[in-house]
C-alpha cells in the first residue's frame, strides 16, 4: 500500500508544520517529494 | 554562568532567579481605515489583475469608517472593551455593531482614509506623493501634519497616474498619486513605498500619540526600535533598514537614534527585549518600540469574505508603540529575566514552541504553566480567518498550552477548555503579521495589572521564518509582564 506512493506534504506553523509530516510519512515507508510549511495568517 | 542542560542541551541560567524588570511607560495602539487602499494589498493586486470584476466585487464590499470603528474586535483592539468579554458578545460582530462607538480608546485610536493621506503627505520628503488641490482643501487640510502637501490639479495627478503613479482613491474619487522612487529599482517602485511610507505614518503615529498622552516630550527618547515588517532599502540593500530613525524623526525625537529589530511575527517581542535590555544595561534611559502597519496584508483574506457575502474585514493597517524607561515602583513592568527564545535545536513542534516560549522561562522563574493568569498569543480574529479556512488561531495556541500543561499533570485532561478559558481569550487583532502576535495584548495585560484583575501575563509570539525559504525554522520569543510590587 505504501510502495510507489508519493505525497507532497503541506504543513502549518500553528498545526503539524511540513518537516513533522515528511518525517512521520518516510517513517511509514511514503517517498515524500515536496515538504512546506506555510502561514495562513 | 548558565547550566547546561544535558537533555536538552539549553542553558538554564539557574541563578538568575532574581526579578529583573524594565518599566512599560505607556502603549498606544492604532487601526488605520484604509479602504480604498486594500486594492494594494498583496492577494487583491494579484487577484484583480487576473480577474478584474474581483475589484468591482472587492469595492462594494468595503466597509465604511463608522462601521469599523463600531466592530467590536477594533474597540477592543483600542482599549475600549476588554478581551475577555469579546466571546460574549453576539455575532457576527461585523453585523452587531457596539452602539456608540468612539474612535478614541482607552490606549488607542482610530484613524479615517482622509487623515491617513494627510500623514502620508506630510511625511514624505521626495515628492512621492502628490494630493488633488480641491481634496486637499476640503478633506485633508483639518488633518494637515508635517510637510506641506504636494498639491496638484486633477489634471496633473491623471497624467502622473497615466505614466505608471499609483492612483489614490477616496471612493470612486481619484484624489492622489504616487510615484515611484526610481526609474529601474524594483526596490523603489510606487508599490513598494506606499507600503514602506505606510508603515512610517502608521508607527510615527502610534509614537507620537502615546508620547502625547504621557505628556513626554519626544526629545526625551533616546533610542527608537522599529519591528515593522516591511524591507526598506534599494536595489543594492534591499531591507537595509533603520525605519526607526525615520520614525523617530517624524515624531520629533530630535535626540534619539534608533535601529530596526526583524523576526517576521516575533519582532516586537524581540524588539522589546532588545529595548529593555538597552534600559536594564544603562545604555539609554528611555526607548520607543515602534511598528507600522502592513499594506501587503491588505485583503489577504479578501476572497473568502466575499464568498461568504461578508464584508472585507482586512481594510486597516495596525500599529503600536510602547515606551520603555526603568522600572519604578509598583508600575507595571517586563521581567527581562523571563524573556525566552525559541532555539535552532528545538525543532519545528508547536509544543517545542509552548515547552521553550512557556514552560522553561516559566520554570526558571519557579513557576509553572499553571502559575500563570493570562496568556498573550497569535490573537488573530477568527472572524477573519476562520471563513478562509485558516482555524481559530488563538484557540489553537491555547489548546497547545493546555495539553502540556496536562501531559506534566498541572491539569486533568477534561480541565483542558477551563485553562483556554481562564488563561486565553477570544482573537481581536487584525490580520498584520506582527501586530497580533502577543505585543496587541500589552495594553490589557499592564490595564489588568494595574486593576488586580491579574498578577500576571505570559505573552508568546511566533515568527514564520520559513517563509523567506532561508530556513525551514519556526521562531519564537516570550516574555512576563507583572508589577513591580517593592
Amino acid at each position: 500500500m505504501v510502495k510507489g506512493k508519493k505525497i507532497i506534504a503541506i504543513g502549518e506553523r500553528d498545526g503539524v508544520p511540513g518537516p513533522v509530516i515528511a518525517e512521520c510519512l518516510e517513517g511509514a515507508g511514503y517517498e515524500v517529494v515536496f515538504q512546506v510549511t506555510e502561514c495562513f495568517v | 554562568m548558565g547550566e547546561r542542560d544535558e537533555a536538552t542541551g539549553v542553558s538554564e541560567f539557574k541563578e538568575n532567579v532574581r526579578p529583573s524588570r524594565v518599566g512599560i511607560e505607556g502603549v498606544f495602539y492604532s487601526l488605520a481605515h484604509v479602504p480604498d487602499l486594500v486594492r494594494y494589498g498583496s492577494k487583491p493586486s494579484r487577484e484583480i489583475r487576473a480577474n478584474p470584476a474581483l475589484g468591482e466585487q472587492l469595492a462594494k464590499r468595503l466597509r465604511d469608517f463608522d462601521a469599523v470603528t463600531a466592530y467590536a474586535p477594533h474597540q477592543v483592539y483600542i482599549g475600549n472593551i476588554a478581551p475577555e468579554k469579546l466571546g460574549d458578545l453576539p455575532k457576527p460582530w461585523y453585523e452587531r455593531l457596539i452602539e456608540g462607538a468612539t474612535p478614541m480608546g482607552r490606549f488607542g485610536d482610530l484613524v479615517d482614509q482622509d487623515e491617513f493621506y494627510a500623514l502620508l503627505a506630510g511625511a514624505d520628503q521626495f515628492d512621492l506623493v502628490a494630493l488633488e488641490e480641491n481634496w486637499c482643501r476640503e478633506r485633508g487640510a483639518r488633518h494637515a501634519i508635517g510637510r506641506a502637501p504636494n498639491r496638484r490639479p486633477l489634471a496633473e495627478i491623471q497624467v502622473l497616474c497615466e505614466k505608471g503613479a499609483l492612483p489614490l482613491y477616496s471612493g470612486e474619487r481619484l484624489i492622489g498619486a504616487f510615484e515611484s522612487g526610481h526609474a529601474e529599482d524594483t526596490n523603489l517602485t510606487a508599490d513598494v513605498l506606499l507600503e514602506n511610507l505606510s508603515a512610517k505614518v502608521t508607527a510615527g503615529h502610534s509614537l507620537r500619540s502615546a508620547l502625547s498622552g504621557l505628556g513626554v516630550d519626544p526629545g526625551e527618547i533616546d533610542y527608537v526600535i522599529s519591528c515593522s515588517e516591511e524591507a526598506v532599502g534599494d536595489r543594492y540593500n534591499r531591507g537595509g533598514g533603520n525605519l526607526a530613525k525615520a520614525i523617530a524623526e517624524d515624531v520629533g525625537c530630535i535626540n534619539a537614534a534608533g535601529s530596526d529589530v526583524k523576526a517576521f511575527c516575533a519582532g516586537p517581542m524581540y524588539a522589546m527585549v532588545h529595548g529593555a535590555s538597552l534600559i536594564h544595561s544603562g545604555v539609554a534611559r528611555k526607548v520607543a518600540v515602534v511598528a507600522g502597519g502592513s499594506l501587503a496584508k491588505l485583503g489577504m483574506k479578501f476572497e473568502s469574505h466575499l464568498k461568504n457575502n461578508m464584508p472585507v474585514l482586512e481594510d486597516v493597517l495596525g500599529s503600536f508603540a510602547v515606551i520603555l524607561a526603568p522600572a519604578k515602583p509598583n508600575q507595571t513592568c517586563m521581567r527581562l529575566d523571563s524573556a525566552a527564545f525559541h532555539p535552532v535545536r528545538a525543532g519545528a513542534l508547536p509544543q517545542a514552541m509552548a515547552e521553550y516560549l512557556a514552560e522553561k522561562p516559566l520554570a526558571k522563574m519557579g513557576m509553572n504553566l499553571t502559575d500563570v493568569d493570562r496568556y498573550g498569543v497569535e490573537l488573530h480574529n477568527p472572524e477573519i480567518t476562520v471563513p478562509s479556512g485558516s482555524g481559530d488561531v488563538p484557540r489553537t495556541n491555547y489548546l497547545t498550552l493546555a495539553a502540556l500543561a496536562v501531559m506534566r499533570g498541572l491539569i486533568g485532561k477534561n480541565q483542558m477548555q477551563d485553562f483556554v478559558r481562564a488563561r486565553g481569550m477570544v482573537g481581536y487583532a487584525p490580520t498584520q503579521g506582527h501586530i497580533p502576535s502577543a505585543i496587541v495584548y500589552l495594553g490589557h495585560a499592564l490595564e489588568a495589572l494595574k486593576s488586580g484583575t491579574i498578577s500576571n501575563a505570559l505573552l508568546i509570539a511566533k515568527g514564520s521564518l520559513f517563509l523567506g525559504r532561508m530556513t525551514q525554522l519556526s521562531d519564537g520569543c516570550s516574555f512576563l509582564v507583572d508589577r513591580n510590587e517593592v
